[in-house]
């Protein structure tokens, strides 16, 4: 496995990394850390005390906390200086999402407007366009939303039927159509709207204004979480769109809703990070306070169990989260480096090369989520059913992360599939180390690691699932070529080996760069949570690899890929009830999420 | 015009306290830190009264007695607004040594008014305000909650048992301050965040002090126990336990 230049998107899959080699959380800076506690404070003081009137949807409330964010400046990170923004790092700008995050509906207004509701207009716009709408979604004095999804085009997004035609006077283009799922539309002022210009089989991108002519909004949508957040279909009938404001081109729609749904993929990973830390919090205070049969029930080892399992979850999406960040802006420099590309363009490309983290993270982070908000409102027991209850909140608002931003079945393919695609692409040879993997089986078979030493032993374990993943992929692509797209369920088993494989080797990483920094002892709890989730990572990819195998049927060294599975995925021996207990026992002691 | 704010860099108030040492020191390790919730105020007051076009501050300065480990405590009072920070760098030991440290690191700047939060979140000791005046010479008022400027006069009001009274007095003094001085702190914007990195902070050697106590022992207080939740309409229930149980009535 070779190691030249910095990690690509999706390389992981190839490529041996160390623990200097990835960005951990424990390495923010005074200033990161200062700018998560402004978002921290903004949320203690104006958010957290209204949830109940966010959710009902208070007149005026939402907007009024954007503006407040807005007068905080925290509405501009990501945007440039000279737009009234503060040029953060995308690192920072996911550590204030995920501040953010724990904010309930409000973090999806805030989500929206910083990320989908402006950066359409920062990547693609050109300069009257950005300096036009910038300055004032820095400051809140305008909201922002974006309008891909119709009735007949949700996942298949390119299937939208709202159509763009030119005026006679070629001043306007004429927009008609239907947009709905569209976050923050009861208050938006700037609608990033796709649609199909005349007979374009592509879709084009129009910033239109709410006072635009011809637009009208249903009423808002009733939903089962993320109440307060603002969602409404929206109409265009003949709604009168200067031709100035098409974004980035004709024809570019396409192109600018993927590099958006990217971002928006990995920021979403950054957000339930957030939400999972509250929930877990609720979770411990209400076991440290519940007794049954004359004990607090944080004292029970089926609950310890949830609590620990809630750590586990929280902590590799975080160790994933961050290591993927800060890939993202290496990769924004070195695009400006290699190209004369500005670093919009930089940065853009960057998200698009960093396509199958994002949906990993998407994935990974949603589902991770679910099942801390889950087990939170498990631990509470009967009182976990009442709607007076905080975890009955974030049970509901949790859900809608596992369909948004690309449903998780549409980003189970991706994974998948965009691996395969760019390493088709020559970005990472993943065809000829497969190659020389399924060359090398017998040997792989006959040599199993026996690294006495745990971090050698689980970087031999993780080398290992990338080496299995590689004769998999090689397996499925030999057998059904361009069919392989048929097999969603075989891709499902490729996808949750690459997820796991991708989080399990983050929390490698970060967890032996922690111990360099901090030494053993401060590290013990941190190797726990490794142990427990790569044993877990053990069992999964063994499952999904041997369902793959008998999936498949008859392919050329059938047995011996399925004899491969069981070998190298071998890592028995850990004691994941005592780990368990012991990180439980932390949580419990400090009554709150400190790792 | 120039202000001074003391500031106490404290563990945040939610930390769980842990001792070391045979329970003769606070256990710092994971502390999250902030600035004292009093001092804090004070500075808020400051930058009030700095932005009231009316008055003549023109400078807020911060001064806090700590390790490097402090910094970001002065930087985010920098990010609120204060102007420049002084940092002496020591371990604050006990108040009279705190005293003689920001006493001797800003005695011949002629500040006009120096607010100091009445006590410190940690240690509570509420005595560093006035053994500051003291060192300086200065007259000093404590349990102030409003602070007003006409010029070279302040006026101060104090609440006092029962009631509250209003003190003109003469500029330079050291006004120790309670709740109530400014409504709530203020969140760093984002600007400050970016200002702060820029602006002066300066770091002076501690004087030759002693402290004048030592810590011999900590220990928590008694768990509470759990709360009991009575219907309300069972009120017999209730006083058969405040009766039986805890032994109260």
């Amino acid at each position: 496995m070779e190691k030249t230049k910095p990690i690509q998107g999706g390389e992981f899959i190839v490529r041996d990394v160390d623990p200097s080699d990835v960005f951990i959380p424990e390495e923010f800076d005074e200033e990161q850390k200062m700018i998560a506690q402004t978002c921290q404070d903004f949320l203690d003081t104006e958010v957290m005390s209204n949830l109940d009137d966010i959710d009902n949807q208070k007149d005026g409330l939402m907007r009024s906390l954007l503006e407040k964010a807005g007068e905080l400046g925290l509405l501009g990170l990501s945007l440039p200086e000279k737009f009234g923004g503060f040029e953060q790092s995308f690192t920072t700008s996911m550590l204030a999402n995920e501040i953010m995050g724990a904010g309930h509906s409000y973090a999806v207004a805030y989500s929206c407007h910083t990320g989908i509701g402006s950066l359409p207009i920062l990547y693609y716009g050109n300069e009257e366009q950005k300096e036009k709408y910038l300055p004032k979604l820095a400051t809140g004095e305008w909201a922002g939303a974006y309008c891909l999804t119709e009735p007949g085009a949700g996942s298949d997004a390119n299937n939208g039927k709202t159509k763009a035609t030119l005026s006679e006077d070629g001043k306007h283009y004429i927009l008609n159509g239907q947009k709905m799922w569209i976050t923050n539309a009861g208050f938006a002022d700037v609608f990033t709207v796709f649609a199909k210009i005349d007979n374009d089989r592509v879709l084009s991108a129009f910033i239109v204004e709410r006072t635009f002519p011809g637009i009208t909004f249903n009423p808002e949508e009733k939903k089962m979480g993320i109440k307060g957040s603002s969602t409404r279909q929206i109409f265009f009938n003949d709604c009168k769109v200067p031709v100035e404001n098409l974004l980035g081109g004709r024809g570019q729609g396409f192109r600018i809703a993927l590099t958006i749904l990217h971002m928006g993929r990995i920021k979403l990973g950054s957000n339930v990070l957030g939400a999972a830390k509250l929930s877990i919090n609720r979770s411990v205070s209400y076991a440290n306070e519940r007794k049954q049969f004359g004990s607090l029930i944080s004292s029970f080892g089926a609950i310890k169990y949830k609590l620990a399992e809630q750590v586990i979850k929280t902590f590799t999406t975080e160790s994933a989260v961050y290591r993927a960040s800060k890939n993202v802006d290496e990769a924004i420099e070195q695009n400006m480096q290699n190209d004369t590309c500005t670093k919009e363009q930089a940065t853009a490309t960057a998200f698009a090369q960093y396509a199958v983290e994002a949906a990993i993270l998407k994935v990974y982070g949603s589902e991770a989520l679910d099942y801390v908000v889950d087990e939170s409102l498990q631990i509470y027991g009967g009182m976990g059913f009442s709607a007076e209850m905080p975890v009955e909140r974030g049970y509901r608002d949790s859900r809608i992360n596992r369909i948004f931003e690309g449903t998780n079945e549409i980003n189970r393919l991706l994974v998948i599939d965009t691996l395969m695609k760019r390493g088709s692409r020559h970005f990472y040879d993943l065809f000829g180390e497969a190659q020389k993997t399924w060359d090398n089986l017998d040997e792989l078979i006959d040599n199993p690691s026996t690294e006495e030493d745990n971090y050698s032993r689980y970087r031999a374990f993780i080398n290992n699932v990338k080496k299995l993943s590689m004769l998999l992929i090689k397996a499925a692509s030999d057998k059904y070529q361009r069919k392989l797209v048929y097999e969603q369920e075989l891709l499902n088993n490729l996808s949750d080996i690459i997820m796991n494989l991708y989080v399990g080797e983050s929390t490698l990483l970060r967890v032996m760069k922690l111990e360099q920094m901090k030494g053993s002892e401060a590290t013990a709890l941190y190797r726990d949570i490794l142990d427990v989730y790569l044993y877990g990572v053990s069992q999964l990819v063994r499952a999904n690899g041997i369902e793959a195998v008998d999936a498949m049927g008859d392919f050329p060294e059938n047995a011996k890929v399925k004899k491969a599975i069981k070998v190298l995925c071998d890592l028995d021996g850990i004691n994941t009830h005592a780990a368990r207990r012991r990180i439980a026992d932390k949580l419990i002691e400090e009554n709150g999420y400190t790792f | 015009m120039k202000i001074l704010v003391t500031l106490g860099n404290v563990p945040d108030t939610t930390t769980k306290a842990r001792f070391a040492d045979g329970d003769t020191h606070l256990d710092m390790t994971g502390v999250q830190w902030i600035i004292n919730p009093w001092d804090e105020l004070a500075l808020t007051r400051a930058m009030e009264l700095k932005e009231d076009a009316a008055n003549p501050v023109d400078h807020v300065t911060v001064v806090t007695v700590g390790t490097q480990e402090a910094e970001p405590t002065i930087r985010k009072a920098l990010a609120i607004g204060a102007d420049d920070a002084i940092r002496v760098n020591a371990e604050a030991k006990d108040a009279w040594f705190t005293a003689q440290q920001i006493a001797a690191a800003v005695k011949d700047q002629d500040f006009d008014l120096i607010l100091t939060g009445i006590e410190s979140s940690d240690y509570n000791g509420a005595a560093v305000g006035g053994m500051v005046a003291e060192l300086l010479d200065l007259t000093s008022i404590s349990a102030v909650s409003g602070v007003e400027l006409n010029g070279n006069e302040i006026t101060l009001h104090r609440d006092i048992d029962g009631g509250s009274e209003t003190v003109q007095a003469d500029l330079p003094l050291v006004a120790i301050v309670q709740k109530g001085i400014a409504k709530e702190p203020r969140i760093p914007a984002m600007r400050g965040i970016m200002m702060a990195r820029k602006k002066p902070l300066q770091v002076v050697d501690p004087v030759e002090a002693d402290a004048l106590t030592s810590y011999n022992h900590f220990e928590l207080p008694q768990p509470k126990p759990p709360c009991k939740m009575i219907d309300p309409e069972h009120v017999e229930e209730l006083v058969s336990l405040l009766q039986n149980e805890a032994k109260v009535i």
